[in-house]
């Protein structure tokens, strides 16, 4: 293998994990949080590329289109964190579970409701579409190096406002003690309304971005909700930091597992056979990788001590 | 959802009886036929279920023979709610002839019980080896095709297009290696790779960059439905420019207005087109564009070839007795839209598979025939077939 086919699958690993950290940094948080298992962050994936796929259609602005990603999944979570989710905080994790399944559900029809059965459409605006060539000569579509940019840029906001801002504050003291912060003044529904929005409005961004490399349908998100819980619980549960560092990980492991995996297979095996085996193993391989880490540190990379 | 499923039958055969009084004279020799169909209407797969039903619907509207009854239900793509509509339909409903399935092991779960409790079954879409070869049964028909065909195809046309070197890549399913085994079979060039990617995969990067540092002179692909529309449009972002060859699957009316300009000369082998010049298929889709305001699939196609293959064979036999209706079905007297029909001895189609290419006419994005890969193709299973 060449150094620079491996170096473009580097870079492949780095983008799926910075997306996959957008998912999995608003899931973690309403885990940390208000200790919610929330298995429709998936669907507000959707509702993302699907506001993003309908605003592109209708004006034919990509910025646009990912404003509307934010806005839509911001106030689909903002919703239902009122209307349903409020109603679990205090419920075990059987009935969170049972609930917000019933919105995948919902949240799926619905949109084939209004949108259709047929995939939308949604692609890469000109300006961003096509390769670039980067140092070394590596090939790269443009497109995924802005998802890397994103990505990160997000990462960074991300973490300057939970570690300098207010709501940083508030948001830590909730992960560490939820009853003494409302004793403290805090408007604690608040808190946990805009914490949920902020994660489906991630959420809503990752499904736009990646809708558009993609396909915008519906269960789009599911998938991608699977590989999010893989990341967090490696991350550790509600560590935004475990959330990069897992999310990395997963995407790095999940790359290029895929692609030296058949490789090392057809050392010892017959090309058809390497090949699939190879990739039957690569598939399970960011679960040994979470079993291993659960073997090590039980509570994950950078969960807490307790 | 199911209600309104249900609505959605009784309400076309409201339609069907309310002309009953019309249709009494012709069809005052056929006795009544109740199908059961069983079809995905819900979840990822739902547009190729829903364009089976349409079209099939199309043909029981248009036939009027006021004689079919048509029980829907949607099975979600999973195969244990097939198994348990199969039963009710077969045990409660009492269904004498059942359809509709699109995906292989949603078939191979209910086909052979159903076949086995002495119903009919007439098979739209889904056509896995073992039922053309070892598995084959006198009552199971397949109106579409069996699965091998449009990559055998596909493979005949690489050898006819010149290359040399194919890149091919396939899910890792069992569906996706029959596939890969299927252009193996009629293409006679080197690989420059194979490679078998994860069920449902969305993201092609990895793939991709193996494909540019391969060396390859053509790309070779089989991933149906959404994983189709994501490389498509990685493919085409990523500046490889090597042509593409597939089956329709991932070129169907449904799903090449998501792909947009990106399958644009994409060439991919399919048994229908809507531009296959007769008057059946002529039929066809102006009144699938009247009535549900689309262009129809290949699915919808295989739908209304499905129900008119039922209709024909109604016309001759009373389907209580059964060996008549067999025969009548085997003559597959009706007007295919896809041209000549006939059925080998294994129940499978003998049809040609067509060369397409992806054009946009207007705004809309379609296909059109280029040319013939196979003519008079059958699959390669008879053979295991003993009746």
């Amino acid at each position: 293998m060449t150094f620079v086919l491996f170096a473009e699958q580097v870079l492949n690993g780095v983008q799926l994990g910075v997306m996959l950290f957008l998912m999995a940094s608003g899931l973690t948080l309403v885990f940390g949080v208000m200790g919610l298992i929330n298995l429709a962050h998936g669907s507000l994936y959707m509702v993302g590329a699907f506001a993003a796929a309908g605003v592109a259609a209708a004006t034919g602005s990509f910025l646009l289109a990912l404003c509307a990603a934010l806005a839509a999944a911001a106030a689909a979570g903002a919703i239902v964190e009122m209307l349903v989710i409020r109603r679990l905080y205090a419920r075990d994790h059987l009935d969170q579970v049972l609930a917000t399944f019933a919105l995948i559900l919902i949240f799926s029809e619905g949109t084939r409701w209004v949108f259709g059965s047929f995939p939308l459409y949604l692609n890469v605006p000109a300006y961003l579409a096509g390769p670039v060539t980067l140092p070394g000569g590596i090939q790269y579509p443009l497109y995924r190096l802005f998802l890397i940019v994103v990505g990160l840029a997000i990462a960074g906001g991300l973490y300057l406002m939970i570690a300098r801002t207010r709501l940083g504050i508030q948001i830590r003291a909730g992960e560490a003690d939820r009853e003494m912060i409302a004793a403290l003044g805090v408007d604690i529904s608040r808190l946990y309304t805009i914490v949920f929005a902020l994660g489906a409005a991630l959420a809503g961004l990752a499904g736009a971005l990646v809708g558009t490399i993609q396909s915008v349908q519906v269960g789009m998100g599911e998938p991608v909700l699977i590989l999010a819980f893989v990341v967090i619980v490696i991350g550790g549960i509600g560590s935004i930091k475990g959330a990069l560092v897992g999310a990395l990980l997963v995407g790095l492991t999940d790359t290029l597992g895929g692609v030296l995996l058949p490789r090392i297979f057809a050392t010892f095996m017959d090309n058809s056979g390497a090949t699939s085996a190879g990739s039957a193993v690569a598939s399970m391989l960011i679960y040994l990788l979470m079993a291993a880490v659960l073997f090590l540190r039980p509570r994950g990379l950078f969960g807490g001590a307790a | 959802m199911k209600s309104k499923l249900i609505a959605a039958a009784a309400s076309a055969l409201t339609l069907c009886s309310g002309t009953l009084g019309t249709a009494a004279l012709a069809g005052a020799h056929m006795s009544d036929v109740k199908v059961g169909m069983i079809t995905t209407l819900s979840g990822g797969g739902a547009g190729l279920g829903i364009d089976v039903r349409d079209g099939f619907m199309l043909a029981v509207k248009l036939a009027d023979t006021g004689h079919i009854e048509v029980v829907i239900e949607d099975d979600q793509r999973k195969p244990d709610i097939a198994v348990q509509l199969a039963d009710k339909m077969i045990q409660s409903e009492k269904v004498d002839l059942l359809t509709g399935i699109i995906w292989s092991n949603l078939a191979m779960a209910v086909v052979p019980s159903a076949t086995a409790q002495g119903k009919f079954y007439l098979s739209p879409n889904a056509g896995p080896s073992a039922l053309a070869g070892k598995g084959c049964h006198k009552n199971y028909f397949n109106v579409a095709w069996q699965n091998d065909n449009m990559h055998e195809a596909a493979g005949a046309y690489a050898n006819s297009a010149g290359y040399k070197n194919s890149f091919i890549l396939a899910p890792n399913y069992p569906a996706g290696h029959d596939s890969l085994t299927g252009y193996k079979r009629h293409y006679t060039g080197a690989l420059a790779g194979e490679l078998f990617t994860q069920l449902g995969q969305k993201d092609y990067a990895a793939e991709l960059a193996q494909i540019r540092a391969s060396g390859a002179d053509s790309v070779f692909f089989f991933l149906p439905g959404g994983m189709g529309i994501s490389f498509l449009k990685q493919y085409a972002d990523s500046g490889i420019d090597l042509p593409v060859i597939g089956p329709a699957f991932s070129f169907d009316q449904g799903i090449l207005q998501a792909v947009g300009d990106a399958a644009l000369g994409v060439v991919n082998t399919s048994q229908w087109n809507k531009d296959i010049d007769n008057a059946a298929n002529k039929t066809f889709v102006e009144a699938f564009q009247a009535e549900y305001g689309r262009l129809p699939s290949l699915y919808a196609s295989q739908g209304y070839d499905t129900a008119n293959l039922l209709i024909s064979a109604m016309a001759k036999a009373d389907i209580h007795d059964q060996d008549a209706f067999r025969a009548a079905l085997e003559e597959a007297d009706f007007e295919s839209v896809r041209g000549d029909f006939a059925f080998a001895p294994n129940h499978h189609p003998i049809q040609d598979i067509y060369v397409r290419e992806v054009i946009k006419e207007g705004d809309v994005y379609t296909n059109k025939i280029i040319g013939v890969a196979l003519e008079d193709h059958q699959d390669v299973y008879g053979a295991d077939c003993k009746m």
